[in-house]
This record gives C-alpha cells, structure tokens and sequence, in this order.
C-alpha cells in the first residue's frame, strides 16, 4: 500500500466520524419536529402532503397501527412497480423500445426494490425503461431507505417513552425523512455527481465507432438523480448493470471517494440521532465505535488479503475484476463499505475478489446487515443484537437484564430470537438446496468452493437486503428470481415485524433510573462484549457453511489451486 | 444461624437419591419442559437406535456406540444437577416440615373439640392448643396468650410470646406451645402453608420457572433452533462439496456425526443446569431462614434497588441509651448523675438501665436500693410524661426527683415554684439538633441538668450502606421520630434518604412513588399496619413474630424475624442471576473451541487430492490426534463439565458487593474468556486420554 492510500482510508473515516454528528444532529431536529434549516424549504411541501392526503402529522398510532399502515404502503408500493414493469412497452419513456419485463424477473425486481435491496437480477440498460426506472425504482430508492427509518424511529420511540403504547406517526416520518433527509441530500449530491461527468439525460442510447472501428451502443439516461439516492438510501441498485464500475456511475476518484462516503453516512449518522432521541449521546456513540471497530476489522482483513501476493498470481496482486482505474484499495474499501451498510452498490466485482475479502464480504451481509447496515435497518437490527448482549451478559452483574432502563422479558427475547432467525433461516436453507438442486446448479459459472460462495453470497445478500452480488451466478432464472425474492422479504419484514413488536412492548414499560447497580451499555466493556456476541453468535451460525466455502478455498489458493 | 442446615454439597444419601432421580427424570412428559436437554435426549435415542441397526446390519461401530453412551450421560447428567439441587432444597424444608405431618389437632366444633389430623385442617378452623400441643398448621391466634417454643424453624431456643390482637397473633404449624392455652383459626388451606409452598418451590417437577428463567430458556431455546438449522443445512454443503472433490456422496456426514455436532453447539451446560440454579437460590434463601412464597421474589430481590428500612432494630440498637450527663451552672456533674441514677434505680426501662450504668461507669456511683433510702418509685406515665422517686433526707424533708421531657420538666418545675433557666433550654434544643433526645433532670424546684439520650447505630451498619450504594441500591430509613433527630441518625448511619415522623400511610405513598419512578422497592415489616406496604413492595418481607396479615402480604417471610435480612435477601437474588449469566456466557464461550474440534475432523477428506489430508486440516490448531478421537472428545468435554460445573450451579458464583461494572469485569474474565480457553484445554486432554 502506498502513503496515499492510507491517507484516503484516513481521510475516509475522519470525515465519516466528523460528517456523523452535524447530520445526526439535523436528523434529530427533523424527526422530532423542531424547526431546522430545511423546514422554510420544504416546510409548505410537508403541509400540502399531509392536507392532501388527509393525514393528521401529530395523532400518534400504538405499534400494530404503525406496522400495519407501513406493510399496506410497502405492499402498494411493490404492486406498482410490479405492473409498470409488466407493461413497460405500453408506458411512456422507453427511447429504447424495451420489451415487457417476465414476470417472475418483476417480481424479484419489485421486492428487491421495496426491500431496500435492490438486488439486480436484470441488466439495467437492456431490460428497464427510463420510466420504470424513474418512477417505479428511484421512488422505491427514497421510500423504502424512509421506511427503514421510519421503524427505526418507532422503536426509538418505545425505547425513550415510558407507559405509553405511542409510538408515532409512520406518515409523519415516511414524510419528514424523504422531505428533509432523502430528497435534499440527494438533489445536492445528484448535481456534484453531474459535475464529475455523471450522466442525466433522456436521450436514446448513442452508436458510436470505437478505434479499432467497431461500432458500440453508449446507454444514456437520468442516472445522477438515482445514483444519488442508491447510494445515500443503502439502496445499490445501479442503473447500469455495472453499477459503479461503469464510468457514467462513477467517472472520477472524487465521484467514487464521495460515493462511498454516502453509503455510510446516514446510517452512521442515525446513530447520533439515536443518541440524542433517548436522551444519552453517549448510547449513540457506543453504537457507532462498535460499528466502526467491526468495520475496520473487516477492511484490514481485507486489505491484507488482497495486499498478500501469490506465486500462482506470479507474485502480483490480484488485479483482474478489480476497477482498475481506482486501484486495489478503492476497490476494497468499496466492497467492505457496501456489504457491511446494506447498500450492495460495487465498483468492483466481488466474485474476483480474494477468497478471504469475499469473505469478509459475506460475514458483513451474513451478521444480518449491522455494521451501519441499510438506512435506519442497520440500527434497528443492531439494537436487536444489543437486546441479546444484554440478556446474557447482563445478568452477570446480578440484576435482570435491562436496556436503557427498560427490562428485557420473556417477550422481547422471543422477538429478538424471530428477529435473529429470520435472515439465517433464509441463508441456510435456500443456500443448502441449491447447493444440490439442478436448478440452483445450473446457473453457476465456477466450480469448487468458489461455486458455493456464489449460492451462499446470494442468499446473504438477499437476507440481508444488501443487493451486491458475487456475480458469476446467473440469478435472473425463475429458481433464483423466486427464492431470492421470498429470502429478501423474510429478511426485510422478518426482522421489521419483530422490531415493531419490540417497540411496542417496550414503550409499555417503565424506565429504571440509572444506577451503580446498572449494567452499563454506554462503555467499552460494552463495546467488546457486544462485538463478541455479534462475531460469536454470527460466526457460529455460519462458520460451517464458510468453511467449506471461502476459508478452504483460501486454503487451496495458498496449496496453488484456484476456481 | 445461617449455617446450621448447611448441607454438605454431595451428601451420600442425598447422591445416591438424585442418581436414581436422574434415571426417573427421563420421562419424556418430564423431559420436555427443558428443550435443549430433551433434543440432546431425541439425539442420544437416534444414536443408539443407528448403533442397534448397525448390530444388526453387520456392520457395528464403536464410535458410534461410544457417541451414544457419551450423550445418554449429558441427558443425565444434567438430570443429576437438578435432582440433587431438588434434593438440597428437600432435605432442608423437610426438616421444617417433619414435626408436622403426625401433629394431631384438637378442633373446636362449637364448644366441643374433636381430635382430628393436622393435615385435615381447612382454613378457618379454630383449633386449641396448651402447654406441650404441637401447633397443627399455620394460623393466628383469636383468644389467650402463651410462650412458643418456634426452634423448629428459627432454630432459636428461646420461646416467644405469642397473644390475640396486636402484632404477635400469627404462629406457625410445627412449633410447640410451652405454657398457657391459645385459640388459633386457622388461616391457610391444607398443603398451601408457607412451608408447604416452599417446598412446592425446590422440586422440579412442580416448580414454576420463575420470568428471568423462562426468558433465558427462550434465548437457549432460540440458539439451538439457529445451530440446529446450521447442523441440518450442512449435508447439503458437503454433499455439493463432495462432489466438487470428486468423492462419493457416501462419504457424506453420519447421522451420529451430525448430532454429536448439535449436541456440541448448542448450551447443553446452561440448558442443563438452569434448573438447578434456581432450585438452589431458594435454598440458599432457606438457609438464611427466609421462606419465599414465590419464585419470583427472589429475582425480583436482585433487581430491588431502594430499601426502606425501618430505623429501630435495623439501623439502630432497640434502645436509647445514656451516653452523657450535663450540668447546669451551679450543680456539679457528679450531683447530677447521683441524682439521675437515683431517679432511675427503679426504673426497669432501657433507658432508665443505662443511666444507672452510665453513673457507675462514669462516676462509679453504685447502685442502691431503693427501699433502703425510704424512697418511692413515681413510674413513668402517659399523662405526667416523667418518672422518678420521692425520698425522705435526713431531715425529714421529701424531695422530689423527676427526669423527662423539657416539656414535662418545665410544668413540674414552674408547678413547684421554680424557674426553667434560658441555659436549660439551650443544652435542650442543642441536643435535639444532633439528634439525640434530651432528658432533663429536676429536683423540688429547681433544673439539675439534662441527661444525654442518644440512639446507638449498629456497628457495621455504615459500611454495609455503603457497599449496599456501591452495588445501586439506594437506602431510606423509616422511623417515627422528628425530622430532627432522623435527620442527625441518617447521618451518622449513612443512609442515603430518610422520612422522619412516617405513618404506614406514609410507608405506602413513599413505596408508589419510587415504583413509579421505575424504582423496586424491598421492604420488611411485622405489624398488621404494614400489610398494605408490604402487599405493595416488589419485596416484602414479613417478621415471622409479625401478624398473619404481614406474613400474608409480604412474599417472603423472614424465620428469624432480623431486619438485616432484606439485605442478604437482595444479595442472595443477585447472586441467583449472577450465576446464571456467568453461566449462560460461559456455556456459549465453549462452542469456539468445539467447532475447531470437529469442522476439521468432518472436512478432512474434502478436496484433499491423493495426499488424503484436505485442506481444512489447518484449522485443527489443537493437533486432536483423529476426526473420531477429536469428534468423541468434545462430546466427552460437552458432557463432563455439565457435571463440573454442579457445585458452582449449587454455590452460586462468588459475590461480592461491587459496583455493576466491577462485578462485570470479574464475571467476564472468567465466564467469558474462561469459557473461551477452557474448552481448548479439555478437548485437547480428553484427547490425548482417548489416544493413550
């Protein structure tokens, strides 16, 4: 590695640690409806949306309201995106005269956009219109990372709030976030992505003569507004299938420095509002650096791996399938930021990467998306795993367990367990038939255990909403369309629905004033002990099915043998 | 006290007993009440029955015969831990219980009494009982006064004095009465006395999980389910990985192999002695001589974190006593204390006692007796609010001594003439200030000082307060004084709240606040006064010398009737959860070690080329001698340290009052990182004991 290197991966993380409280603190005054620099902006947008659709922002609705109001707009939400892609021909904005999408690749699409995965079974450029891209994917962007939000919010709510069954209002904050947070961010990064050389345009695709004197189609399109939004939203849906490796996505090492920088900020920012929401920034923090730790434990593995020279590679790095023009580090800083946020967006193929930084890879997705993870979900889904931290080692100090001042009962624990089992659920067992059903097979374009790496990334990328692949797998079959599809909505409303639940009962209870005697959750204690539940209870989950996957192919490279 | 029902951790009779129970435990209508103990059970029953088909197939395997023995003893051995802590808790309530089950009682049908057995008793009954009658059930008493001899279930020799009406009506089946006659109703239904349901609470089999426990087997309960799906999906991996090494799919995990993993995963050492650790807080309870009426109270005593503690008994010494005499101008010190001894010669209350003490001590006055010096006794009284004696001196003359209050004093001084000087008043309200109670002492007309009252705080007593603040608790004394005094004997006993002049009404507001304010609140009381408090505490303990309506209220009921006791109880509920956390932690620190054990013992062969040794091999860093030897030694490690860990299970962890981050810090460098290494250690030694 050289000097510069390591002063961007220095300069990455300074501004992501300095970037967290300014939004974080923004976020917070939005989503507690204090006045902020956006309210005389868009503060009459936010008005219209409520007297427009009749809502009232300030009646507060008890946990099964809320869930239920969010699973409807979800469900319309996929519906939609669903039909426009059926009857895409039919439908305006289509300069390139796509066909109809099949209807098992819609439904994969749907979901995976509902879900904030964005999981790509298609091409981008030769299979969807400007207009489903436009209207149905780039809303989906700004809905669901809100919708990740809005349950975020909701359980912070149960968890700051005592003896109350209010947790909210879901159109409130589906409209504040989007508003506030969604829009405006994306609209400024959209306009600097533009200013790189990203394109934004409606023209039909160019036919152009390259030097050798063939001739090749340039795609074109509104690809700055949604870049923007995949990126901010942990969405990674590219608009091109490269995604960020295609030189419209991502044209200079600022656009690429910057868009790694969006995968994480509002995930890494939401931690400081969570803070602030229950009243310690302290707990807010905590959840940060354990984040962070995990994070820079996963890029040093990573960097090492791919920094490691081969005699089978002739003592080179490992070069092919890495984005080139950005080098090895960019590439791995990339591919360790989009997996461990739930964003999925790559500028390198993570099939080519090493085994062991593929792994890492998978053990970001397969922890169930918590390291920063998707807008709002990466925390709801930490907290589940600080509920578990807490009732086993909470114990040791003699009391019942609790978290910020609310016990953790029978209940909780049952939803924490739904909440756990749920992406694993998805992982082990659609991973384990394919892996000897001739369809799941079939679609497998390398042998050994890197063909299993394949199946198993899939299945963690699904379950955790992430939406990178390990490409080499041709996913758009209906096999992989449809199971991949149901894994990405257990993985998304698995863990939603608990979470809802946790919130609920959680408000319900009373807060026990901080003490000596407490178990202290603002700590490094904490933070080592909940880093070691994480890696212990995620590691034990998956470390047999890893260990016939990257770690023995890890192995076999080093005997000079690869796939 | 405390100790006197220990009983030594494998007692032989009570071993012998439990290695039978652990047998009669594998019930499967028993087993299923423990999810993870009762998989381990279906796994060892598929073993064996893979082993029985082999015999018969032709083609048996020692290995698998080995694997199914090792996991039968998991299944028992874990039975084993809760039959002997069952055992324990047996053992000592039934000591309790003995005297009772022969008692005949002496019912009272109208004027009539008919002799029936104890255990026909229904609530309500009356029933008599004189001198020498074993008192059949638990009741309180409506007519007479007698001494009871409560040894039974204090343990304390000494009878106590137990009346109808006031606060010392409630008595206890099993205890004897050794004089008089009383007339008990009878107040609780049979087989449901306090005896009866701590009983209920030791064994197994009828035993309710209390809400932590139940909560913690339903995180176990969730991690076998994950571990099992991570076991179950694996012969599809290795059956894809098999085929990418060119090996035949028969080479495929064996059933024995894949349970031997599951059993290995999932936390057979907490699931296995979870029972255990909650039949043994009670008995730990019960050694202490508190009864606990539900199971719940006792973690609930973990999680208390104010105590209201009643001043008298519990703060300070019972009495008040003399520490001080102090002049007024014109009267020497010695004059004084004469005098004050005088007063109090007949005086048999504490306080009188300790001035007469104080005056030999100090000035080494002697007593004398009173009729000798033609001296009358004036006993203290409601209404004159002052004690004293009236005697004749040499010269005929009666002189009058008085000692009381500054009020009192002030009357009977201005009703002889005298005059109450300003110094008088001073040294009063100055020792009112520190919190001690002014005494004056007056002859005929005129103040010869005031005697120094002060409440005596008990030695320790502020050092346990502040362990008690340093473990989050917060401790507030109750008492009726003025806020005055209680302010000055807060201080110096170092609690960290008090309420002077407090009513029960008072005890019971202050109790709903606190719990409103999302404290738990622990209590002890005796009288009828503080049922409602005590119904209304997260932890009420009741005296047992205190009325049936306390000891109905609370949900403990303290044998020895010792106000200290609340806060052993709460150390014993922290010590309760403590052990299961360390445990829990320890339980899933050890599935590091195994999955080294055992993932590169099944791999071995995979894309191992001709050499045989496939590429996974590496991860065997403990150099296990084969797959099988390394697969039967972490079952073998799996199932032994369920038995090792029994007498820590029975103890409890070691407790000590700290901080919440101290007793953290300790519990994790030992349960974590122990649970950690410790399994590298074992598996590596049973190992190479297998290979020998």
């Amino acid at each position: 590695m050289t000097t510069q290197d390591f002063i961007q991966i220095i300069l990455f993380f300074a501004l992501l640690i300095g970037l967290t409280p300014l939004l974080g603190n923004f976020m917070f005054k939005v989503f507690t409806g204090s006045k902020h620099i956006m309210s005389p902006v868009f503060g009459w947008l936010e008005k219209l949306t409520y007297r427009s659709s009749g809502i009232d922002p300030d009646e507060e609705t008890n946990w099964k309201s809320y869930t239920f109001s969010l699973l409807m707009f979800n469900f319309i939400g996929f519906l939609f995106v669903f039909l426009i892609q059926l009857f895409q021909a039919q439908l305006p904005l289509n300069p390139a005269n796509l066909p109809n999408v099949s209807w098992h690749s819609a439904f994969n699409t749907s979901v995976s956009f509902m879900t904030n995965t964005n999981w790509q079974g298609y091409s981008g450029e030769t299979t969807l219109s400007y207009f489903v891209q436009m209207i149905g994917l780039t809303v989906q962007n700004f809905v669901s990372a809100a919708t990740g939000i809005a349950v975020l919010l909701a359980l912070i709510r149960g968890l700051a709030r005592k003896t109350t069954d209010k947790l909210g209002n879901f159109w409130t904050d589906l409209t504040r976030s989007t508003l506030y947070v969604l829009l405006p961010l994306s609209i400024i990064f959209a306009v600097v992505l533009v200013g790189q050389g990203v394109v934004q345009n409606f023209k039909s695709y160019d036919t152009v003569q390259t030097l050798q004197g063939a001739s090749q189609v340039i795609p074109m399109g509104p690809a700055a507004s949604q870049i923007a939004i995949k990126q901010l939203g942990t969405n990674g849906g590219g608009f091109f299938n490269a995604n960020s490796a295609h030189p419209f996505e991502n044209p200079t090492p600022f656009s690429n420095f910057l868009e790694m920088l969006a995968i994480l900020l509002i995930p890494a920012a939401l931690t400081f509002t969570y803070g602030k929401m229950v009243g310690s920034t302290r707990q807010g923090w905590t959840i940060f650096k354990a984040m962070l730790i995990l994070l820079v434990l996963g890029l040093v593995i990573s960097l090492y791996a791919e920094y490691s020279t081969n005699p089978i590679f002739g003592n080179l790095h490992l070069m092919e399938g890495k984005e080139t023009r950005l080098g090895i580090t960019n590439s791995v800083l990339w591919s360790t930021a989009t997996t461990a946020a739930s964003n999925g967006s790559v500028n390198a193929m993570h099939d080519s990467l090493s085994p062991l930084t593929g792994m890492v890879a998978m053990i970001n997705l397969m922890l169930g998306e918590i390291i920063f993870g998707g807008v709002g979900a990466g925390l709801y889904g930490m907290v589940i795993f600080i509920i578990i931290t807490v009732f086993i080692a909470g114990l040791m100090v003699g009391r019942t367990p609790e978290y910020l001042g609310k016990k953790i009962q029978k209940f909780e624990v049952q939803m924490a367990i739904i909440a756990v089992l749920a992406p694993n659920i998805v992982i082990l067992l659609f991973a384990a038939w394919a892996s000897v059903s001739a369809p799941g097979l079939a679609s497998l374009n390398n042998s050994g255990p890197h063909g299993l790496s394949e199946i198993l990334y899939a299945y963690a990328s699904a379950a955790g909403n992430n939406g990178s692949a390990f490409a080499g797998l041709n996913a758009n079959t209906v096999f992989y369309n449809l199971t991949i599809a149901i894994g990405m909505m257990i993985g998304r409303f698995g863990i939603i629905i608990p979470v809802m639940a946790i919130a609920g009962s959680m408000g319900m209870k009373k807060i026990t004033p901080s003490s000596a005697g407490t178990f202290h959750t603002d700590n490094w204690l904490f933070i080592g002990l909940l880093i070691a539940v994480i890696l212990i209870v995620g590691g034990l989950t998956h470390f047999p099915a890893l260990s016939l996957g990257p770690i023995v192919e890890h192995l076999l490279m080093n005997n000079g043998i690869t796939f | 006290m405390s100790t006197k029902q220990n009983i030594s951790l494998f007692n032989r009779k009570l071993a012998a007993q439990a290695v039978k129970d652990s047998f009669i435990k594998l019930n499967p209508a028993l087993m299923i009440k423990n999810p993870v103990i009762f998989i381990v059970a279906i796994g060892s029953f598929l073993t064996t029955l893979v082993v029985i088909i082999g015999i018969f197939q032709g083609n048996f395997s020692s290995f698998n015969l080995n694997i199914a023995i090792w996991l039968w003893f998991t299944v028992l051995f874990a039975n084993f831990s809760e039959a002997i802590a069952e055992g324990r808790g047996k053992a000592q309530a039934d000591s309790l219980r003995k005297n009772r089950t022969q008692t005949m009682a002496r019912k009272m049908a109208g004027k009539q009494e008919v002799l029936i057995n104890a255990t026909e008793l229904k609530k309500g009954d009356v029933v008599v009982c004189e001198a020498g009658d074993v008192i059949p059930s638990d009741g309180e008493v409506i007519e007479g006064i007698a001494s009871v001899d409560e040894s039974a279930i204090t343990g304390e020799s000494a009878p106590v004095i137990r009346e109808s009406g006031g606060d010392r009506s409630a008595v206890t089946g099993g205890t004897k009465v050794i004089s008089d006659q009383i007339f008990i109703r009878i107040t609780s239904e049979p087989g449901n006395t306090f005896i009866d349901r701590m009983i209920a609470l030791v064994e197994g089999a009828k035993r309710q999980k209390t809400p932590n426990e139940i909560a913690l087997s339903i995180l176990i309960s969730g991690l076998t389910i994950i571990f099992l799906l991570a076991v179950a999906t694996l012969p599809a991996f290795f059956s894809y990985s098999l085929a990418a090494s060119g090996l035949p799919e028969s080479q495929n995990l064996t059933l024995p192999v894949l349970i031997a993993l599951l059993v290995c995963l999932i936390p057979t050492t907490i699931g296995g002695l979870l029972s255990a650790i909650g039949i043994s807080g009670m008995d730990r309870l019960l050694q202490r001589n508190v009864i606990a009426t539900s199971g719940r109270a006792i973690e609930a005593a973990g999680d208390v974190d104010v105590l209201l503690l009643d001043k008298t008994g519990t703060i300070t010494l019972g009495n008040r006593m003399a520490t001080n005499f102090i002049p007024v101008e014109g009267v020497t010190v010695e004059e004084l204390a004469d005098a004050a001894q005088l007063s109090s010669l007949s005086d048999e209350t504490p306080e009188g006692r300790s001035i007469v003490v104080l005056a030999k001590d100090q000035f080494n006055i002697r007593g004398r007796e009173v009729h000798q010096l033609n001296a009358t006794f004036i006993p203290f009284t409601a209404q004159s609010k002052m004690s004293g004696v009236d005697f004749k001196s040499e010269d005929g003359v009666v002189h009058q001594i008085r000692k009381g209050s500054s009020e009192a004093i002030r009357t009977f001084i201005h009703n002889n003439n005298g005059f109450y000087t300003q110094q008088t008043h001073n040294i009063v309200s100055e020792l009112a200030k520190q919190g001690a109670t002014p005494l004056v002492v007056a002859e005929d007309n005129r103040v010869l000082g005031v005697i120094h009252l002060k409440d005596i705080v008990k030695g320790g007593i502020k050092q346990r307060f502040a362990e008690l603040r340093k473990m989050g608790i917060k401790t507030v004394m109750i008492t009726g004084d003025n806020h005055l005094t209680a302010a000055a004997i807060a201080a110096e006993a170092g609690v960290d709240d008090f309420m002077a002049e407090a009513t029960p009404e008072d005890k019971l507001r202050r109790i709903r606040e606190e719990q409103a304010n999302g404290h738990l609140v622990g209590m002890i009381g005796d009288g009828t006064n503080d049922a409602p408090a005590l119904a209304q505490a997260d932890i009420g303990i009741a005296m047992n010398t205190g009325t049936q309506a306390a000891r109905e209220a609370g949900n403990m009921v303290d044998l020895d009737s010792n106000p200290t006791k609340l806060i052993e109880v709460v150390e014993v509920g922290k010590q309760l959860l403590m052990t299961r956390g360390a445990l829990t932690t320890f339980s899933i620190a050890n599935d590091v070690a195994k999955y080294f054990a055992i993932i590169p013992a099944i791999a071995l062969s995979l894309y191992a080329g001709k050499s045989g040794i496939g590429p996974l091999s590496a991860l065997n860093i403990m150099h296990l001698g084969s797959p099988q030897s390394a697969i039967l030694s972490a079952v073998i490690f799996n199932a032994i340290i369920i038995v090792m860990l029994i007498p820590l299970a029975l103890k409890g962890v070691k407790y000590k009052p700290v901080s919440a981050n101290a007793a953290l810090t300790r519990n994790l460098v030992i349960y974590g990182f122990g649970g950690i290494i410790a399994p590298f250690i074992g598996i590596k030694l049973i190992d190479i004991l297998i290979n020998m």
